[in-house]
């Protein structure tokens, strides 16, 4: 028996404790688990099912210490994950105590009795915590003879996630985070004792079927448990309950599984951990930037596995973030500068020279003409966004700049200006994750949060959880994200946002109430300016309520785009274009002469396409832009092609191709270095993963096409575009708030319906090809409406306009009535491009045929 | 110097003359290696003629010279060229770095990874000096299929690799014949 020294010097602070660990006196917080207080000592006490952002289980067993209370040793060995630090305790780990390291030894030997030695063909071996605490504290040799527990593998739960339960230790970290993290229930502990086993409401059903490879019982919704990897039907599977089977956050159970048991399809077998070469990285999917750990072998990326940052997305990442690489590898990449033959009209591949030389004489030519208009895209980085931007000012001479390849309208670049720009990011009082967690409430408006910023409904949840953080929505329907973070729904029509937020201290008091406490938020999506007067609705509630507001878009350049000045309205750091002095310094910045900068805004994306239809411009330099995600990709089209001239900076072909001239390969994130934005105004700096492959950044193809048409920017690496950006301090001039009028929205008539819609995060987006394993676990494509005006239309509906039209499964949901909910660009309903219609439109529906 | 030292000279080179000859006629007649000898890798086959390599990279791991590259890839239904999920879709041994350690034929879980006697490694260009899974793959013997095809012995996998030897028989493997016969025995 140890007695607990005397006396020590050691002070306790208020709310801490003092303990004993192996003979080492330690204070710790109050609350604190054991398994934790010994790390901080640099004791790693082994363990599986311990995750410190998961609650505690204690089911593994593995992490058992010698623990004596007020001089009296406690019976047994107690596990540490689950123990907190009291006054007194003398711990005795396994580094000091014969018993603890005996304990551990027998648990350990449990486990392994039904392991199969699949560690050759297992993805994990390499990486694997039960293989190096089989080592570190395990029996050197096994006295287990008997035959182990087999069962038929792999068992793909869904798409991605391929499960073998020989493999599985029951620490249920795959289980917790499923209900605890994401609230999908996609994945649970089925049986009892020694037949306990990992699974889903499916793979229950095929328990004792005789392997993933029986045909598929058609019947039942066996189809994603025998579909293996061929993933095309798993996607329309629905689990024996009942319940759709996906998550948008599955594969984080692959990473966080301490064996091999939960392997991702898509990685399966591809390499081993010591081929690999890491690298930090951000990801380019949304707006909220989450840290990521790319891992490549001989030039070609394998995985990318969420990185840790407290700060942003802690340990998880969203499924589209893991899995969604493999365009920048895809086939049809451009690799070679291309330039329109005359004599044929085809695209040929040229050098570099000839393309960057054939595209400046095009873009000198059109800009010397009517004019030239830069659509960036929403893709771009912080620093190519400056490159855009400045090109447009110094080289085409223009305003006319804008990054939103979406709907748009002038109301919301006044929201932006105004209260989006250099608010500062979370150094000056801006919004964060960490807030959004801690807020007495968290008003969601035009926003999905699952959808389009997956990150930050993981810490909506959490807070929810844990804090009690109201979530409000105020939308169409109870989607998802608003169960699973507890939500309250403020349903109204589609374009009745505005009206419902003027509202709220009428129809929701209490929301209205809550808002005015300290530390409530309000966040918007890029829906919002879809709905005339919704900016300036939220403008008024925030001033009226005190509430902070956060512009959560949905692509990952957007915050740093509008930084950058992408904008027909902002110069780089949030200058407003109208304002004189702003001009002029950023013209001494640049060095152009004063007065160069045209005085008057440009003309936004729509604005620039119908200028060219009417011959007020003629050429067009184009970034990452899809024409079908324009609002009116038919007058995009014919934009396009009355253009005289068309410069292309492109990955992939694209919907612009078509129309270039002038095509100019550029480098996909994983190949150059940068930064984004995330929706925090938070800063997420990455370098580059794949060293010399060639490709160059927008910013340098940008600085060496302004060298041609002899201008500098100064921009030739991403260093440099940074470091000019930076030494343009922040703007000091704010622009007016936005004040424009609402409108109701339009009454639909007899057999009309009123349009919601948004995209879901995993569609047909172009950065999600070649992922078939990701596409299985995309949400079924499924009309909504009410039972009312589902009524008669059988269990299809055909929604219309006068361009095309959609015919979809009717999934009955609680959506006001005279509204139809359909996914913005999913397989089968790609809104943009076949309706020309957005949130808010009127539609025609009829019962459509199967 | 004695006057006899040149026919002493003389006597050595005369008494050689009779004594066996220690020069091997390389390479117009082949000398055998030591039985033992460490000579180029074989990656051998099941007696069905599937491969035994389940592509686990543990060779890669092990091998100090860093001569070998693998890459796994996934078995299906349609093509499958092991027992098992896995086999090694990709499998490259580059004999400019080998070392001729063995360490590789040790760490290989399958005894996939043998080494034959074979040692007439000497090339003129670096690239042919890159053995790939076609020029390290064993030859089929009778009652080998070329792979991708299912699994041929017995019912299950308990019958695959518990009765496997048994049935190989059945299939025609000559008694005494092991499955991992190099090239030279199987010519022989
Ligand atoms: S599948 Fe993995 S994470 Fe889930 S209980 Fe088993 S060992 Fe734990
Ligand atoms: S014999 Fe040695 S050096 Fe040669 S491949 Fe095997 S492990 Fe590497
Ligand atoms: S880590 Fe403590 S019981 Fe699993």
């Amino acid at each position: 028996m140890t007695v607990a020294p005397e006396k020590s010097d050691v002070d306790v602070p208020e709310g801490y404790v003092k303990l004993t660990i192996d003979g080492e006196e330690i204070v710790a917080p109050k609350g604190e688990l054991l398994i934790r207080t010994a790390e901080r000592l640099g004791t790693v006490i082994p363990r599986f099912c311990d995750h410190p952002l998961l609650d505690p289980a204690g089911a593994c067993r593995q992490c058992l210490v010698e623990v004596e209370m007020n001089g009296r040793p406690m019976p047994k060995p107690q596990a540490s994950c689950t123990l907190t630090v009291a006054d007194g305790m003398v711990v005795k780990t396994q580094v000091t105590s014969e018993v603890a390291d005996k304990a551990q030894q027998g648990v350990m030997e449990l486990l392994l009795i039904n392991h199969p030695l699949d560690c050759p063909i297992c993805d994990k071996g390499g990486e694997c915590p039960l293989q190096n605490q089989a080592m570190a504290h395990g029996r050197t040799d096994s006295r287990f003879v008997d035959k182990k527990r087999t069962f038929p593998k792999p068992l793909p739960i869904s798409s991605q996630v391929l499960l073998d339960r020989e493999r599985c230790v029951l620490c249920q970290r795959c289980t917790r985070f499923s209900d605890q993290i994401a609230g999908d229930p996609f994945i649970d502990l089925l049986e009892r004792g020694a037949h306990q086993q990992i699974g889903t409401a499916e793979t229950a059903d095929v328990l004792d079927a005789a392997s993933h490879t029986s045909e598929p019982d058609s019947a039942s919704a066996g189809k994603s448990a025998s579909a293996g990897l061929d993933s095309a039907s798993a996607g329309k599977s629905a689990s024996a309950g009942g319940q759709p089977f996906q998550s948008y956050f599955s594969g984080n159970t692959i990473q966080i599984c301490p064996v091999g048991a939960l392997t991702s399809a898509q990685y399966r077998f591809r390499s081993r951990p010591f081929d690999l070469v890491s690298t930090p990285s951000v990801c380019e999917h949304c707006s909220s930037g989450c840290a990521e750990r790319t891992d490549f072998r001989r030039g070609k990326v394998m995985r990318k596995l969420a990185g840790d940052d407290p700060e942003v997305n802690e340990e998880w990442i969203c499924d589209k973030g893991r899995f969604a690489f493999r365009y920048a590898a895809a086939e049809q990449r451009i690799r070679r500068p291309l330039v329109r033959n005359v004599e044929t009209g085809e695209l040929e591949e040229t050098s570099w020279t000839e393309a960057l030389r054939a595209a400046a004489d095009g873009l000198a030519k059109a800009r010397d003409g009517k004019g030239v208009g830069v659509l960036p895209g929403g893709r771009v980085t912080l620093e190519d966004a400056y490159a855009y931007s400045k090109f447009a000012r110094v080289a085409l001479r223009t305003h006319d700049v804008d990054h939103r390849a979406r709907a748009h309208s002038a109301e919301e670049l006044d929201f932006l200006a105004s209260r989006v720009v250099s608010d500062g990011g979370p150094a000056g009082g801006g919004v964060t994750f960490s807030d959004l967690e801690k807020a007495p409430i968290a008003l969601c408006v035009a926003f999905e949060p699952e959808e389009e910023a997956p990150a930050v409904f993981l810490r909506l949840r959490k807070g929810a959880r844990a804090n009690d953080v109201k979530v409000v929505h105020i939308g169409q329907w109870a989607s998802p994200a608003v169960e699973k973070t507890f939500g309250e729904l403020l349903a109204c029509a589609p374009g009745g946002e505005a009206g419902a937020v003027d509202g709220i201290a009428q129809h929701a008091p209490d929301v209205d109430e809550a808002l005015r406490s300290e530390g409530a938020v309000v966040l918007v999506g890029e829906r919002a300016a879809e709905v005339p007067g919704l900016p300036t609705a939220l403008h008024r509630l925030v001033e009226r309520t005190g509430a902070r507001l956060a512009w959560i878009p949905r692509r990952a350049g957007e915050r740093g785009a509008v930084e950058a000045g992408t904008l027909p309205t902002l110069l780089p750091g949030g200058r407003p274009v109208t304002d004189a002095d702003a001009r002029a310094e950023v013209e001494r910045h640049w060095g152009l002469d004063p007065g160069t900068l045209p005085a008057d805004p440009g003309r936004d994306m729509t604005g620039m396409l119908n200028a060219i239809v009417t011959r007020d411009l003629d050429g067009l330099l184009v970034g990452g832009v899809d024409l079908d995600d324009l609002p009116d990709p038919a007058l995009a089209r014919k934009a396009f092609d009355a253009a005289e001239f068309v410069v292309s900076l492109e990955l992939l072909p694209s919907t612009v191709t078509p129309y270039a001239d002038v095509v100019l390969p550029i480098a996909p994130v994983d190949e150059k270095s940068g930064t984004f934005v995330n929706w925090e105004g938070r800063r997420r700096p990455f370098a580059v993963t794949l060293d010399g492959t060639g490709a160059l950044a927008d910013c340098r193809v940008l600085d060496t096409l302004g060298v041609e048409m002899d201008t500098d920017l100064f921009t030739q690496t991403s260093d440099a575009a940074l470091g000019d950006l930076d030494r343009l301090a922040a703007a000091t001039a704010r622009a007016a708030a936005p004040d424009h009028p609402s409108a109701e929205p339009p009454a639909p008539g007899d057999g009309q319906a009123l349009l919601a819609t948004w995209r879901q995060l995993i569609d047909d987006g172009s950065l999600q090809i070649d992922e078939p394993a990701l596409a299985g676990t995309a949400r079924r494509v499924v009309a909504r409406m009410s039972r009312a005006t589902a009524d008669g239309l059988g269990d299809h509906v055909t929604v219309s306009t006068d361009r095309g039209s959609v015919t979809l499964p009717v999934e009955v949901t609680d959506l006001p009535d005279g509204v139809v909910w359909l996914p913005g660009n999913s397989p089968g309903s790609k809104l943009r491009a076949t309706l020309g219609a957005g949130h808010g439109a009127v539609v025609d529906i009829a019962g459509g045929d199967r | 110097m004695g006057i006899f030292d040149p026919v002493k000279g003389f006597g050595v080179t005369f008494g050689m003359m009779f004594k066996k000859v220690a020069t091997e006629e390389y390479p117009e007649i082949g000398a055998p290696a030591a039985p033992r000898y460490h000579g180029r890798h074989q990656l051998n086959r099941h007696p069905d003629g599937l491969e035994k390599c389940v592509g686990c990279e543990l060779c890669a791991w092990a091998c100090p010279a860093d001569a070998i590259f693998v890459e796994g890839g996934d078995n299906t239904e349609e093509a499958r060229y092991s027992p098992g999920e896995r086999y090694g879709a990709d499998y490259q041994i580059n004999y400019l770095r080998c070392i001729g350690c063995g360490l590789c034929v040790e760490a290989c879980p399958t005894r996939s990874l043998t080494m034959i006697n074979f040692y007439e490694l000497a090339d003129d260009n670096r690239q042919d000096l890159i053995w790939t899974k076609e020029d390290l793959l064993a030859p089929l013997l009778p009652g080998m299929e070329q792979p991708p095809h299912p699994m041929r012995l017995g019912e299950n996998e308990q019958d695959y690799y518990v009765n496997g030897p048994e049935l190989a028989r059945d299939r025609g493997v000559p008694e005494h014949e092991t499955v991992e016969t190099d090239t030279e025995e199987a010519v022989r």
